[in-house]
C-alpha cells in the first residue's frame, strides 16, 4: 500500500512540481541563481507536513495537490484550458481542492474579461469544465440516485461543524461561544458558507479586477486560508492546502514559509503523536530547517530579505502589518511557547478536569498566527495590484 | 552546488561541516525503527556483561552465546556506555533479564549511541581535510559522512564502525602531516578497540621504522624505543588488567575464534570465492568423467560455517595459508614503503593493506570492504584517475552490502541510498573536473569526468545481477537454489574488488 502512495507521489507530484518551478523561473526574468531553483524544489518536495500526512498518516493528497500544481503552472503559462481540465481532475480526486476554486475562478475570469472576446473565452472554459466532470462522473450519471449518493457521501454534514481540535475559527471560538449548542447544523452550515465567501471575496475580486501571476499565487493562498479558517468540518490535515501555495511562493516569502510551516506542523502535532510519528516529525522538521538554511540556498547566502521580498515596503499599511507579523519579540515569545508546549505535551498529563487542555492551547496559538498571516497575505495581494496596474498595461497577459 | 572559497575560515567550515552531519543524522534518526541484525543484541549483552560483572569475568562469561570478542578498549567503551544505559532503563544492562530485550528504550539508546559516536568520524574527516580547498573538502565530506555503506552497516545492521574509522582517519591525518608519534599512538589505541585493523600493522611498522626512526643509528634507536614504549604503554593499559588476572590466554582465544571457517555464511566478495567456484567446477567436471568424488562434509552452499574441509578437490585452506597470502600480497607495498616512506602515500598504502586483507583473509565479512573504501575517499579527489576508480569502488562495495538487509521494507532504502550516492558522486566529480583538463591538449586525453565503456558495462551488469536476484530468480525458480543470487552477487562484486586491488597496487608502485 505504501508503494502506491510513493509511486503516485513520484509519478504525479514530482513532475508537476518540476513543471511549476520551470514556469516560475521563466517568470522571474532571470533573477536569482540556479541554486535557487534547486532550493525551491527542495522546499516544495521536502514539505514536512505533506510527507508526514501522505506517507506517515497515509493519504493520497499528493495526487490532487500534484494536479493542482500542474493546473497552476498551466494557468501561469497562459494555457488556460489545460489548467481548467487539470483543476477539475484535482477537484474530482479530492473535493478539498475546492479550497482553491475561488482563486482559479477569479484569475481565469479576470483574464477572460481582458481578452478580445470575453464571452467566447468564458464559454470555452465552461465547456471544458463541464466536459471533464461528465467524463469523470459518467458511471454515476446513469441514475439520479447514484449521483445523489455520491454527493451526500462527499459532504458529510452530519458530522458537525468541527471535530477534534482544529486551529480554525469555529473550533477556537467555541471556547467562548458554544456554537454546537446554540445553533442547529443547518444554520451553522449557512454561517460557515457566508463567512467563507465573505473572507475569500476580497482576493477573488482583486484577481477579477487585476489578474496577475503573482497575484494568482497569493489569491490561492488567501482563499485556501479563508476556507481553512471558516469552512465546515475542517480537518487538521487541511492545513496542507494553504501550505501548498505558500511553498510555491517560497522564494518571495522566505520568512513566512519557515514560520508558518512551523505552526502548521505544530497544529498537526497531536494528530501525529497519536499516530506514533513523533520521531519522524522531529527528524523531518529538522531536515526542513537544514535545507532552508542550506549553505547554497537563498537564506544561507544573503542575510537580508531585500533581494527576496517584493519592493512594496514603501506603502505604510503593509509596513505596519509586516512589522506586527514579523515582530522579533513576538516571534521569539511564540517560538519559545511552542517549544515548551511540545515538551509539555510529550511528558506531562493534562488535568482530569480539562483532558484536552494542551490541544486547546496549541490550537489557540496556531489560530492566532494563521489569522495574522491571512491579514498579511491579503494586504500583500492588494498592494500587488496597486503596484502592478501601470506595469500591467505594458505586460498585457494575453 | 559548492562555493569557491580559497581561505577557509574556521567558523564557516564548522558550519558547513555541521550541515553535512546534520543531514546525515536526520537520515540516521529516521532509520531508527528499521531492521537491525543480531549485532544489536550482541552489543546490548556486552553492555550488560561490562556493567554487571567484575572485570575478571568479562571474557569468561558464558551467559549468552554472544561472548565478548573485541579487545579490552572496546569493552571499556561498553562499560562507559552502560552507565548511561543504566540511568535510562536498568533492564538493558541486567545480565539475565536483559537477554533479547527488545523494548524501545534499548533500541533507541543503542541507535543514539552509534549516532553520537559518529562524532569521532566527523572529527577524523575534519582533520583529514583541513588543508584542502573548499570544493575538494566538501566532496570528501560527501563521500565519507554520507557514505551509504557506512549508513547501511552502522545504522541499519548496527555496528560502531563510524567511531572506529574516526580513530583511523585521525591517525592517518597525523601521519600525513608528518606527526608520526601521534599517528602511531592513535593506531595502537585503535588496535586495542578492534583487532581487525591490525592488517595494516605491517605497513605502519615499516613506515614508522623508516620515516620516524632515521637519522643515524643512535637517534634512530632512541626514536624506536620511544615509539615502542608508547605502543607498549597503550597495550599495557588495555591488556594489563587481564594479564594481572592471568586471563590473557582466554582473552586471545575469545578474540580470535578461528573455528569459524574460511568463508562467512554469505561469501564476502574476495579471492576465495573464485577458489571455491574453481573447486566446485573441477569436481563437477570430474564427476561427469566418471571419477568418484565424495561430496565434502561441510559444503559452502549449505550456508554453514564450520571447521571441516569443505573442498572436494583443491587443497584445504588453513588460517596460516591465508596469513601468508595476505603478507605476500602486501609485500610490494612494504618494499615500496621501505625504500621511500612518504607521508603522501601513507593513506593509499594503508587502504591497500586492508584490500589485501579483505581479498585473502580468513573468515572475511563483506562489511570489511568499508575498511578500504573509507580511507580511499580521502584521496579520491587527488586526481581524475583516483576519482574514476573511487566511483566504481564505492558503488561495488556498497552493492556488496545489499544482502545484509534482506527484508522487503529495507529494499527501497538501500536502493535509493546507492542511487543517490551515485548521482551525487557523478555530479560532484563532474563539477570538480569539468574545467581542469581544458588546458591540456595532448592527443587522446580525456577531458572532464567520464567513465570508460568497461566501467559502464560493469555497472550495467550490477543492475542486471540485481534484477536477476530480486525478480527473475524467484519468478523462474521459486524457492529452489536460494543461494544462487547471493553467489552471483558476491562473485560479481569480487571481480570489481580484484580490479580495485590491481589498480591500487599499480598506483602505489608507479607513483613518483
Amino acid at each position: 500500500m505504501r508503494w502506491t502512495v510513493l509511486s503516485s507521489d513520484v509519478l504525479i507530484f514530482f513532475p508537476a512540481v518540476l513543471y511549476f518551478v520551470l514556469v516560475y523561473r521563466s517568470m522571474r526574468f532571470g533573477m536569482g541563481q540556479n541554486s535557487d531553483v534547486a532550493w525551491h524544489i527542495a522546499m516544495i518536495l521536502l514539505n514536512p507536513c505533506l510527507i508526514l500526512i501522505d506517507h506517515g498518516h497515509f493519504q493520497y493528497n499528493c495526487i490532487s495537490l500534484g494536479l493542482t500544481i500542474a493546473a497552476i503552472a498551466a494557468a501561469l503559462s497562459q494555457k488556460d484550458l489545460v489548467a481548467s481540465v487539470l483543476y477539475c481532475l484535482a477537484l474530482n480526486h479530492k473535493q478539498m481542492s475546492a479550497y482553491f476554486a475561488p482563486a482559479f475562478f477569479g484569475y481565469l475570469l479576470g483574464k477572460c474579461l481582458r481578452k478580445k472576446n470575453p464571452l467566447l473565452e468564458v464559454t470555452k472554459l465552461g465547456l471544458m469544465v463541464i466536459g471533464t466532470f461528465a467524463v469523470v462522473w459518467w458511471p454515476y450519471l446513469q441514475s439520479k440516485d447514484a449521483a445523489l449518493a455520491v454527493l451526500s457521501r462527499l459532504a458529510p454534514f452530519e458530522r458537525g461543524i468541527y471535530e477534534d481540535y482544529v486551529a480554525n475559527f469555529w473550533c477556537t471560538s467555541s471556547v467562548l461561544v458554544k456554537w454546537k449548542k446554540l445553533y442547529s447544523t443547518q444554520s451553522l452550515r449557512i454561517f460557515s458558507l457566508a463567512a467563507t465567501l465573505i473572507t475569500c471575496l476580497p482576493s477573488m475580486v482583486q484577481q477579477i479586477l487585476a489578474p496577475s501571476s503573482k497575484g494568482f499565487l497569493y489569491a490561492l493562498l488567501n482563499t485556501s486560508f479563508s476556507f481553512y479558517l471558516f469552512s465546515f468540518q475542517v480537518h487538521e490535515k487541511s492545513i496542507l492546502l494553504p501550505l501548498l501555495p505558500l511553498t510555491l511562493l517560497a522564494l518571495e516569502e522566505s520568512r513566512s514559509i519557515l514560520w508558518l510551516t512551523h505552526f502548521a506542523m505544530f497544529s498537526m502535532f497531536p494528530l501525529l503523536h497519536r499516530d506514533k510519528l513523533v520521531l519522524a516529525y522531529m527528524a523531518l522538521y529538522a531536515l526542513f530547517i537544514l535545507v532552508y538554511f542550506a549553505p547554497c540556498g537563498p537564506s544561507g547566502r544573503c542575510h537580508g530579505t531585500k533581494t527576496l521580498d517584493n519592493t512594496q515596503k514603501t506603502k505604510r499599511s503593509v509596513d505596519f502589518i509586516t512589522s506586527i507579523t514579523f515582530h522579533p519579540l513576538l516571534m521569539g515569545f511564540l517560538g519559545l511557547c511552542s517549544l515548551i508546549l511540545h515538551v509539555i505535551y510529550l511528558t506531562m498529563h493534562p488535568p482530569n478536569k480539562y483532558p484536552f487542555l494542551f490541544e486547546a492551547v496549541i490550537m489557540l496559538i496556531c489560530f492566532s498566527q494563521f489569522v495574522l498571516f491571512t491579514f498579511y497575505f491579503n494586504s500583500k495581494q492588494w498592494m500587488l495590484s496597486k503596484h502592478l496596474t501601470s506595469k500591467d498595461k505594458q505586460k498585457k497577459l494575453i | 552546488m559548492m562555493e569557491m572559497q580559497e581561505s577557509p575560515q574556521t567558523p564557516l567550515v564548522m558550519a558547513q561541516l555541521s550541515w553535512f552531519f546534520g543531514i546525515a543524522t536526520i537520515v540516521k534518526l529516521l532509520l531508527i525503527p528499521s531492521y537491525h541484525s543480531t549485532d544489536l543484541e550482541v552489543h546490548r549483552h556486552w553492555l550488560a556483561i561490562t556493567h554487571s560483572l567484575p572485570l575478571s569475568q568479562w571474557y569468561t562469561d558464558e551467559t549468552s552465546e554472544w561472548t565478548l570478542d573485541y579487545p579490552p578498549f572496546f569493552a571499556y567503551l561498553e562499560r562507559f556506555l552502560s552507565m548511561f544505559a543504566h540511568l535510562i532503563d536498568p533492564q538493558i544492562v541486567h545480565l539475565h533479564h536483559g537477554l533479547n530485550y527488545k523494548a524501545n528504550s534499548a533500541i533507541y539508546f543503542q541507535r543514539m549511541s552509534v549516532i553520537v559516536s559518529d562524532l569521532f568520524l566527523l572529527y577524523g574527516v575534519y582533520r583529514s581535510t583541513l588543508a584542502l580547498a573548499s570544493l575538494k573538502r566538501n566532496l570528501i565530506w560527501l563521500l565519507v559522512i554520507w557514505s551509504p555503506g557506512l549508513l547501511i552497516v552502522d545504522h541499519l545492521h548496527f555496528q560502531y564502525n563510524g567511531f572506529l574509522f574516526g580513530w583511523l582517519l585521525l591517525s592517518l591525518s597525523f601521519l600525513a602531516q608528518g606527526r608520526d608519534v601521534m599517528g602511531g599512538f592513535l593506531f595502537a589505541v585503535l588496535l586495542c578497540f578492534k583487532h581487525l585493523f591490525a592488517v595494516a600493522a605491517p605497513v605502519y611498522f615499516v613506515y614508522l621504522l623508516r620515516h620516524y626512526c632515521r637519522g643515524g643509528l643512535v637517534r634512530g634507536f632512541a626514536r624506536l624505543s620511544v615509539m615502542g614504549a608508547i605502543v607498549v604503554a597503550v597495550f599495557a593499559a588495555a591488556y594489563g588488567p587481564f594479564v594481572y588476572h592471568g586471563q590473557i590466554q582466554q582473552v586471545i582465544r575469545r578474540m580470535f575464534p578461528f573455528g569459524r571457517g574460511l568463508c562467512h555464511a554469505y561469501w564476502a566478495p574476495n579471492f576465495w570465492v573464485f577458489y571455491i567456484m574453481l573447486d566446485k567446477g573441477i569436481a563437477f567436471l570430474l564427476r561427469k568423467f566418471g571419477f568418484n568424488i565424495p561430496a565434502p562434509v561441510a559444503s559452502f552452499t549449505g550456508g554453514l560455517v564450520g571447521d571441516a574441509s569443505p573442498f572436494a578437490i583443491l587443497p584445504r585452506v588453513t588460517p596460516l595459508t591465508t596469513f601468508i597470502m595476505v603478507l605476500l600480497a602486501l609485500s610490494p607495498c612494504l618494499f615500496r614503503t621501505w625504500k621511500d616512506p612518504r607521508p603522501r602515500l601513507i593513506v593509499r598504502s594503508v587502504a591497500y593493506a586492508y584490500t589485501c586483507g579483505f581479498l585473502f583473509g580468513w573468515h572475511v565479512h563483506e562489511k570489511a570492504s568499508l575498511h578500504f573504501s573509507i580511507p580511499l575517499a580521502i584521496v579520491a579527489v587527488e586526481s581524475l584517475e583516483d576519482a574514476k576508480h573511487y566511483f566504481l569502488l564505492s558503488i561495488v562495495s556498497c552493492y556488496s552490502l545489499f544482502p545484509l538487509l534482506y527484508e522487503a521494507q529495507e529494499y527501497p532504502i538501500k536502493v535509493l541510498l546507492l542511487l543517490l550516492h551515485t548521482i551525487l558522486m557523478w555530479f560532484s566529480f563532474s563539477a570538480q573536473y569539468s574545467g581542469s583538463l581544458r588546458g591540456d591538449k595532448k592527443g587522446g586525453e580525456k577531458q572532464g569526468f567520464e567513465v570508460g565503456w568497461v566501467t559502464k558495462s560493469y555497472l550495467i551488469g550490477v543492475v542486471v545481477v540485481e534484477i536477476w536476484g530480486q525478480f527473475l530468480h524467484p519468478y523462474l525458480f521459486g524457492d529452489k537454489l536460494p543461494f544462487v543470487p547471493l553467489m552471483l552477487i558476491s562473485m560479481y562484486c569480487a571481480i570489481g574488488i580484484l580490479y580495485s586491488w590491481i589498480w591500487q597496487l599499480k598506483s602505489i608502485l608507479i607513483s613518483s
